[in-house]
């Protein structure tokens, strides 16, 4: 209502920006370090965040999933969901794993097709994603099912393919250089490439801007111009070939896949979007927040286990935090808007 | 102020005014959104509330409804300080209010809408339907509305919803009735029914708080007005005593001599012609040519299909059968980015359901059909430098108020959302600009600003069909006026020969 005063009428309005909102988010994580070291301190008598091969494990062990939340962000910011990014990594990690398989080994998958380049197991997987993420686009966009049906099909779906793939055996010896995918800091420098990537597409590219206007309000996007059918289906298919990523990561790092790998993925994943301030009612949300989202998540799991708790309330308090996460957005929102 | 008895009050209380706001100041963080207003409401009277958008009437009304809690100053109900929490403790003190935006639930009944939270029960906390249906009735029978207690509201149109909602509003037999622009979304004939319904409510003795933007609507109804201005009380004056002119001139401390300037310009060649667009049920048969520099105005009541054409038109639901031709050459327009690529624009009938990206900021809701229109971009990335420029030109141009351009767009008003859609087509360049209800519930000003600039537009050559519920408006900003009644176009109208009379007689045959 009262937004306008004298002042503002004659000068005209310029675009200048706000602080960025991912600073409340990056406050909480830091809040959080600091929490943990001082318990530290009392409990276990040594630093926390001094550790600096403490602090390699804890990245470590969430990029891969935070490849994941990136796809899934863009996702939630577009008003969807995707539940079917676990299953996407089992699904390609068997897939990718068949395809990359040394020669030594007696007895691979496909004997005739072992010592491939890997890029051939790389680019199949990705495929693989591709295509399961175009399926859950194209029933979303244009069947009109809810996003939450939709890619839980696709979620029991893959994984059932994932078990029948090698009737439930798993798939190992991969060649060295898949292998190298996944080894050392490997999934760091992956995540970090995409998330860069993606922080750029959201941003400043019309993907993005797009995106986020599909997510406030899916008729005005429409009737802007915005053909809303065929940016859903690029989203999902951006997300399904992202969780393949993953799946690829995953099962060379683990130089064996099995049908289980990745599950519970997708609600890590959201779960790291949400935290890091997108919006599940849609229009926002960024990568970067998603990023920190991720790091409180490591650092949440890896200060548990440093201050030695037991893993049952680890899961408990996880899921506590999750849900003050969202409450936290949703009374910022409020507040925000009754400014007015 | 005023003097001389007020009609006798209906309830206990005897007093002179039932509602009286004393000096209620309330601020936000950098506004000050009231300061030290009045507002006295004496039993049997409508009392009209004033002001443009941003004036203030929203937050009063948000402080009597107990959503916000004043800084200083009391408000008082029958002579007692008002004490409200939540929006149940106003009913269930006398005091209802009928909103701006309607607060039906889709998948409800109409009269389980109605009597929701006080359903008729049998023993055991059973709902009793027969019982509530009954009663329905009887309140619509009271009303003169027609409508059966069973129908869904979502199957409703907008205008019958609306009667809903001020019959749930009348059920509350309050004291006070509050109506925040209860005639933006109805046609003439509704509006008839509203005002047969509020002299009834007057009569009973209830006091009414009518918040409007139509001069006409004021000097029918209201007996007596009250003006704010920028958070401040300006004056309080029996409706009789003042001319359209003078409210004016209170509201916005300004003279506006001509509401409706439309400017002579030159008409030119024929550049959107439709032939026997048809969607069965809905629209049929349905013909009309657009000039360059044309303003062809379209009126009917709510529901003759004049939207329907519209959204036809630029492709949103396309329609069956039927044709639309270009510069001469017949078009398909199966979607809204083709009818882009062609030079359309549209505007859309309501703000808040197909216009506004409300929780994104200016900036970003201005840039969408830019950006969809692909000229501002290499290779997908976007040249965000250039259209926070022209974003910031056309804001200007448009006189937008806003502290900046990365606001969120919910906390503008409404002429100033209105204003940043309308900058949305015009930074595509259209030729031909579809408007549906271009200033529905937007303050006087902003009105009169937004019709300066469609004629200016017309003058540049763009091509406007506009939509319009409000006459005055379609009468004073029309070259020509289409008619439709019931999904057909019932008659043409030249500017020179249409008056109210004649549109209405086409429009409701």
């Amino acid at each position: 209502m009262a937004t306008q005063t004298l002042g503002a009428e004659r000068a005209a309005p310029k675009a200048h920006r706000k602080l960025p909102s991912e600073i409340n988010i990056l406050l909480v994580l830091i809040g959080i370090a600091l929490v943990f070291e001082i318990l530290g301190w009392i409990f276990q008598g040594q630093t926390f965040l001094g550790n600096i091969n403490r602090l390699k494990i804890m990245i470590l062990q969430v990029s891969v999933i935070g490849i994941i939340a990136v796809g899934v962000t863009q996702v939630i910011i577009s008003g969807g969901i995707d539940l079917s990014s676990g299953s996407i990594v089992g699904a390609v990690a068997m897939v990718s794993m068949s395809f990359a398989q040394a020669g030594d080994y007696a007895r691979a998958v496909y004997p005739a097709l072992t010592d491939m380049p890997v890029i051939v197991p790389v680019l199949i997987g990705l495929a693989c994603g591709a295509v399961a993420g175009t399926i859950n686009g194209l029933l979303i966009a244009y069947t009109k099912i809810p996003p939450f049906i939709a890619t839980l099909g696709m979620m029991v779906t893959a994984r059932g393919f994932a078990k029948w793939y090698t009737k439930g055996q798993p798939v190992s010896f991969p060649t060295d250089s898949f292998a190298s995918l996944g080894a050392g800091m490997m999934p760091v420098l992956i995540f970090l490439t995409v998330a860069a990537i993606f922080h750029v597409a959201m941003k400043y590219t019309r993907y993005g801007k797009f995106t986020y206007a599909i997510g406030a309000n899916p008729q005005a996007a429409r009737v802007s111009g915005i053909n809303v059918e065929t940016h859903l289906v690029k989203l999902y298919m951006v997300a399904g070939t992202l969780a393949a990523l993953a799946g690829i990561v995953v099962a060379a790092r683990g130089q064996t896949a099995q049908a289980g790998m990745g599950m519970m993925y997708e609600l890590d994943a959201i779960a790291m979007a949400v935290i890091g301030g997108t919006s599940l009612a849609g229009g926002r949300g960024s990568i970067i927040g998603t990023s920190i989202g991720m790091i409180i998540f490591g650092v949440i799991i890896s200060g548990f286990t440093f201050l030695r708790l037991d893993a049952y309330y680890q899961e408990m308090i996880k899921g506590a935090i999750i849900v003050a996460a969202v409450v936290a957005d949703t009374y910022r929102q409020r507040k925000k808007m009754k400014k007015a | 102020m005023l003097d001389g008895a007020g009609a006798p009050a209906r309830g206990a209380y005897a007093g002179e005014y039932i509602l009286e706001v004393d000096n209620v100041r309330k601020e936000f963080p950098g506004v000050v959104a009231l300061d030290d207003v009045q507002l006295k409401i004496r039993p049997g009277t409508v009392h009209a509330l004033m002001g443009e958008n941003g004036a203030g009437k929203s937050t009063l009304m948000k402080i009597i409804a107990g959503v916000y809690t004043p800084d200083r100053g009391e408000v008082r109900f029958a002579g007692r300080p008002l004490v409200i929490r939540t929006p149940l403790d106003a009913l269930n003190s006398g005091i209802a209010m009928i909103h701006q935006e309607l607060n039906l639930m889709n998948t409800m009944s109409v009269a389980e809408n109605i009597w929701i939270g006080r359903e008729p029960k049998y023993g055991f906390g059973l709902i009793d339907h027969g019982k509530m249906a009954a009663m329905t009735r009887d309140l619509f029978t009271d009303l003169g509305i027609k409508l059966a207690p069973e129908q869904m509201v979502g199957d409703l149109t907008v205008a019958q919803k609306q009667m809903v909602e001020i019959a749930k509003a009348v059920s509350f037999n309050s004291d006070v009735l509050i109506m925040d622009e209860p005639t933006s979304a109805i046609t003439e004939t509704e509006v008839e029914h509203l005002f047969r319904i509020i002299r009834d409510l007057r009569a009973k003795g209830v006091g009414i708080v009518y918040i409007t933007h139509k001069m006409s609507e004021l000097f029918e109804i209201a007996d007596e007005l009250t003006v704010f201005r920028d958070g401040k009380f300006i004056a309080a004056v029996p409706a009789a005593e003042v001319t359209r002119d003078q409210i004016i001139k209170m509201m916005v401390g300004r003279e506006i001599t001509n509401l409706f300037p439309k400017i002579d310009c030159e008409i030119g060649e024929t550049i959107l012609e439709v032939r026997n667009l048809t969607l069965p049920g809905v629209f049929e048969d349905v013909s009309f040519t657009l000039r360059r520099g044309e303003i062809l105005g379209v009126a009917g009541l709510v529901g003759s299909g004049r939207s329907n054409v519209a959204e036809a038109v630029f492709g949103v639901t396309p329609a069956a059968s039927g044709q639309i031709l270009i510069d001469g050459a017949v078009v398909d327009i199966k979607s809204p980015p083709v009818a882009m690529r062609h030079g359309m624009a549209f505007l859309t009938e309501d703000r808040k359901e197909t216009g506004c990206f409300l929780n994104l900021d200016c900036i970003e809701n201005i840039q969408v059909a830019l950006l969809s229109s692909g000229k501002v971009d290499n290779r997908g990335f976007v040249n965000q430098r250039e259209v926070n420029r022209l974003a910031e030109e056309f804001c200007a141009k448009l006189r937008v108020k806003t502290p900046n351009l990365a606001e969120t767009v919910a906390n503008l008003s409404g002429g100033n959302q209105q204003k940043l859609l309308i900058a949305r087509w015009l930074l595509t360049k259209p030729r031909i600009l579809i408007l549906d209800e271009p200033t529905r519930g937007i303050d006087v000003g902003a009105k009169s600003e937004i019709h300066r600039l469609i004629t200016q537009l017309a003058a540049e050559g763009v091509a406007i069909l506009m939509i319009s519920s409000e006459l005055p408006e379609v009468l004073g900003m029309s070259d020509r006026i289409m008619v439709m009644h019931e999904g057909h176009v019932s008659g043409f109208l030249d500017r020179a020969e249409a008056d109210q009379v004649r549109v209405m007689e086409l429009a409701a045959k």
